[in-house]
């Protein structure tokens, strides 16, 4: 019961800072003023325009393929691969469980793999391409090494030591109605869930923040409509 | 003293990633500017005792005035996808040309003094002290980043190096760090109207001269007014179009232009510049004091419409940023787009066939066409998306009959800076100016290859003075490099309205 007592507060506590923290970044974005009007070609003319750019750099990263198909690749896998599996995740927090999670969990096996095998390959890219280990903090190593072990430890519940999850659903849907259940002691799992709150914890403070970056970068999100309408952002100067 | 050599790097067939050259361009760095040349900016004469204060709390009053710096900041994920992306870097193999690794030289000292992570483990997450190496460093590389935002395009957040950039060099002013080449030149336009400094008469007497020339050439009477009531379109041109070449041919391409379409036109002594370096050093009331000496003059002249000239920089200025500036317009024409740019006007009066040219005058030029990072990035023209792109193109496909594009990635949006872009156009930066116009050469000399083209059409002032510079260290000739209307001016059908 301690053991349970002591995840149930690390998981409040990571869920606590990662929601204040990415709040208090997402109304400081909000609220800094864009002076000036610096939209990067291509740039649509209308909101709607920006709405269509925004959602396939968000969802096909755009840019980034015209940029670097290497890059692309492994990025894209990665991140497709952790959307599917995260949607998977949610039949531990759900009851009965969502129809769209149900068709989700043959495809989210998969996408674990897929998800490490995008994260190798960007994490190669750091030690094998001058220019990207030239740029490369420890950081960066860091959050990769934190995204693999995640993902190895939640495909060792899987394959190797298989992990009671009718209880830790049970754990997960007490955990939150504030009704603590007990955690099964597996060493995976322990591990697999302290690293998720670690990520969870440092997301806030980290280069994850390109997750909302993304929404409120100048570049992609201003629409080209400087001569039609008068630009003037509320605090700026002038 | 003799100038250090520069050698061009070789032009090679396929461009090549280079190497890393860790330190390579260490050395390039411009004049500081005297006491007196950043005071007359109201920017401390030197460097302040109290430095280090000042550029961290002048970097947290630019965090809550910008959005950009502040996302731009936080949100790079070291992917690596600019690092190939900067002309820069591919013509110097300097690491530290990586838009990313230009941008960490901010970043660091951002997450030192701005971030929980870099205050408490500043080690693991890259965070470091603005030290005396630092701003050096900021010296050396922010003077090597022409703010052409190429990078911005490829980069899947958008981070626009260049508003880094700018707001490096913003910090540095404000602790007496500014840079001779721009802040003498603004300085010139607060005080005589243009960047190079000419004055009202002399301007006037160069404009005479060239109309007597033009006479001799045409036996017509094209006129180059200045301060004229009555005109009904106001000019802005950059001051190289008055004396500089190739430019001058492009301010004669635009008077034969109104000539031959019967409008009445003026330039203006008082807003003798298009072009606005406040843009470069990233100061908004600079920006905004130079963009009112235009609405002040097309105010007294009582124009009805303001064009802009060949001028990259300044049509971004003019594009995007005077409505919010200076705006708004409406006491202007509102038939008309305003601000609008020579191309423009020029590709309606073809539209409409109020002008039509004698392409075969153009025949001995096999024309290729250079878009300006600032008109391809950060503008746009005749209300169409990738206007900018299609509308000067169009223009020389009018006038001439042999028309080449270069290579597909290096035009439009994918554009490489000419490499004199962003205030580095002075001499003493003339080593990485040839090593930053490389992938222009490279793609350039494709087309030479592959078409015989022998004129490269550009509508900036800068790309022109550069390019006149730094081609012949490539084996190019000089004279190659010209506005689209020098090409307009040598074709068009005169004789009406004279
Ligand atoms: S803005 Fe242009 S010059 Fe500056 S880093 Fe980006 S690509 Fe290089
Ligand atoms: S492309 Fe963008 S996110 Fe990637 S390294 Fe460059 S600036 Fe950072």
């Amino acid at each position: 019961m301690l053991l349970s007592a002591l995840f149930a507060c690390l998981f409040y506590a990571a869920a606590a800072v990662l929601a204040a923290g990415l709040a208090v970044k997402i109304v400081l974005y909000a609220r800094t003023p864009a002076p000036l009007k610096i939209p990067t070609t291509p740039a649509p003319a209308t909101r709607s325009g920006v709405l269509w750019r925004m959602l396939r750099e968000v969802v096909l990263f755009e840019s980034l393929f015209g940029a670097n198909k290497w890059i692309w690749l492994f990025g894209w896998v990665f991140h497709a691969a952790l959307a599917l599996v995260l949607v998977r995740h949610l039949r531990y927090f759900t009851q009965p469980v969502w129809g769209l999670v149900e068709i989700a969990q043959p495809f989210g096996i998969y996408a674990g793999f897929a998800m490490l095998a995008g994260v190798a390959g960007l994490w190669a890219r750091r030690f094998l391409v001058e220019r990207i280990r030239y740029i490369s903090t420890y950081s960066d190593h860091f959050m990769l090494a934190l995204l693999v072990a995640i993902g190895a430890s939640g495909l060792a519940m899987k394959y190797v030591a298989r992990t009671d999850i009718v209880a830790l659903k049970a754990f997960m849907l007490g955990l939150m109605v504030f009704d603590w259940q007990p955690l099964p002691a597996d060493p995976a799992l322990l591990v697999h869930l302290a690293l998720v709150a670690a990520l969870m914890a440092v997301f806030p403070a980290s280069k994850l923040l390109h997750a909302p970056g993304v929404f409120f970068s100048p570049g992609r999100n201003q629409a080209d409509d400087s001569r039609e309408r008068r630009h003037l952002a509320p605090s700026a100067r002038g | 003293m003799a100038a250090p050599e520069v050698h061009a790097p070789a032009l090679k067939e396929y461009p090549v990633i280079p190497i890393l050259a860790a330190g390579s361009m260490a050395a390039s760095k411009p004049y500081v500017a005297s006491e007196k040349i950043n005071e007359a900016l109201g920017f401390p004469g030197k460097l302040v005792d109290d430095w280090h204060g000042r550029a961290i709390a002048k970097m947290g009053e630019l965090l809550g005035e910008s959005r950009a710096l502040r996302v731009y900041l936080d949100s790079c994920v070291h992917c690596g996808a600019c690092t190939d992306k900067c002309h820069y870097f591919l013509g110097t193999g300097d690491p530290k040309n990586m838009p990313v690794a230009r941008q960490d030289l901010v970043r660091k000292v951002y997450r030192r003094h701005f971030t929980l992570a870099g205050k408490l483990f500043p080690k693991l997450v890259g965070a470091e002290d603005l030290t005396q190496d630092v701003l050096e460093d900021w010296y050396k590389y922010f003077n090597q980043c022409s703010e052409c935002r190429r990078c911005s395009v490829y980069c899947p957040y958008g981070i626009d190096t260049a508003e880094i950039t700018m707001a490096a060099k913003e910090i540095m002013d404000t602790i007496g760090m500014g840079q001779k080449y721009t802040n003498e030149i603004i300085g010139k336009v607060h005080k005589i109207g243009n960047n190079l400094g000419l004055p009202g008469p002399a301007l006037k007497n160069t404009l005479e001269t060239m109309e007597e020339e033009v006479k001799e050439e045409t036996g017509l009477d094209v006129r180059f007014p200045v301060d004229e009531p009555g005109a009904e379109v106001l000019v802005v041109v950059p001051s190289a179009d008055f004396f500089a070449e190739p430019h001058v041919y492009s301010l004669i391409g635009y008077a034969k232009v109104f000539h031959a379409a019967g409008i009445r036109w003026t330039l203006s002594s008082h807003a003798s510049e298009a072009g606005n370096f406040g843009l470069f050093i990233g100061n908004y009331e600079q920006m905004r004091k130079i963009a009112l000496r235009v609405r002040e003059a097309a105010q007294e002249l009582g124009v009805r419409r303001i064009v802009v000239g060949e001028c990259g920089h300044a049509w971004r200025v003019a594009y995007s940023f005077w409505n919010t500036l200076i705006g708004p317009f409406d006491w202007l024409d509102a038939r008309h787009p305003v601000p609008q740019h020579i191309c423009e006007l020029t590709w309606d009066l073809i539209q409409r066939g109020a002008i039509s040219f004698e392409r075969e005058k153009n025949d001995h030029r096999i024309v290729t066409f250079h878009d300006s990072c600032n008109v391809a990035r950060g503008s746009g023209m005749g209300g169409i998306p990738r206007g900018q792109f299609i509308l000067p193109r169009g223009i020389i496909r009018a006038a001439c009959n042999h028309f080449h594009d270069m290579a597909p990635e290096t035009i439009h949006e994918h554009t490489f800076c000419c490499g004199g872009g962003g205030g580095l156009l002075s001499d003493e930066l003339l080593e990485l100016r040839v090593k930053g116009a490389l992938p222009r050469m490279e793609a350039l000399k494709q087309v030479v290859d592959a078409h015989g083209v022998n004129f490269m059409a550009t509508i900036c002032a800068i790309c022109k003075a550069q390019f006149s510079k730094v081609l012949p260290y490539y084996k190019f000739d000089m004279e190659m490099i010209g506005g689209v209307h020098q090409l307009v001016g040598d074709a068009i059908r005169l004789g009406r309205n004279d």
